[in-house]
């Protein structure tokens, strides 16, 4: 963790949105994640085999939602200041061919460890109106 | 073949070392839309206290990802590719990963749970520095259906 950047606990109160916004995925940024990531299982990236194996298409790697959620976290807490990070997939998340999903991020205080001068962060990730991640939790070190 | 629950507890590695380049970092911040300049400029990461670029939240899951593909490959284990979603993923950071650290994984089938044509695979990669210090913890659960098709 880096002690420049490191956000102000005291100021913290459980409830806070401390960041949050909408983030389009488009089959670009699939492709993108599949090469930075190493990921290149083809139900993210070919729409014939996703349907074979009972998808209703391509469909985003839960991995990158679960990276946006963490980069949402990121801009207030700062790079690297991101001690655990945890989330279950509950929700595919299809991507058009032509079109981008959107995904809207919030980023909100759900407790505080004045003790460890730690803040858990609950992510919401939701996409059309539903969530796609579960007990999507960040721990940040303010200390 | 359904997975097998015997091979709970199985490791695999200590792997190949993987480096950590800048490239790398800026790829997958980009890709997570990831906007922290420190991502992308040694200046602004040395600024912060960094030695180099540093990596974003989930980064770690480059190597970890590399470690379970041992995992999902072992005839012994028995998942079926075509089968598996992603269920979950932890993350615990023992220092952040920055340009340069060379990173090596090992892995340990930590659980095998069947449930309701369901079987979850749960594993735990242990990434360390050259050094054998401890950088992070990536704990991951694949759901692998078990149906006769």
């Amino acid at each position: 963790m880096s002690e420049e950047t490191l956000p102000a606990f005291a100021s913290l109160n459980v409830g806070d949105q401390v960041s949050g916004r909408d983030v389009d995925i488009t089959r670009d940024t699939l492709v993108r994640y599949a090469a930075a990531s190493g990921d290149f299982n083809p139900i993210h990236y070919n729409d014939a085999f996703a349907q074979k194996v009972g998808l209703p298409g391509v469909i985003a790697h839960g991995m990158l939602t679960m990276g946006i959620g963490a980069s949402v976290v990121e801009e207030w807490a700062g790079p690297g200041n991101v001690a655990d990070y945890q989330a279950r997939f509950t929700r595919p998340v299809p991507v058009p061919a032509l079109e981008s999903a959107t995904l809207n991020v919030t980023a909100v205080v759900g407790a505080l460890d004045r003790e460890l001068q730690q803040a858990r962060i609950d992510v919401t990730v939701t996409f059309q109106g539903a969530t796609v991640l579960g007990k999507a939790q960040a721990i940040v070190d303010c200390a | 073949m359904p997975v097998n629950p015997e091979t709970q507890g199985r490791s695999y590695g200590p792997f190949e070392p993987y480096e950590v380049t800048r490239g790398a970092i800026r790829a997958f911040a980009d890709a997570v839309d990831a906007r922290s300049g420190a991502h992308f400029y040694p200046e602004v990461a040395r600024a912060e206290g960094y030695a180099d670029v540093v990596a974003p939240t989930t980064f770690a899951a480059v190597v970890a990802q590399r470690a379970e593909f041992h995992v999902v490959t072992d005839p012994e284990v028995g998942v079926d590719f075509s089968k598996v979603v992603h269920a979950d993923e932890r993350f615990t950071h023992h220092r952040p990963i920055v340009a340069g650290d060379v990173v090596r994984a090992s892995i340990t089938i930590e659980s095998i749970t069947q449930r309701a044509g369901i079987s979850k695979v749960t594993s735990r990669a242990e990434l360390t520095d050259a050094d054998g210090i401890p950088v992070a913890t990536v704990m991951s659960t694949l759901a692998v259906r078990e149906d006769q098709s």
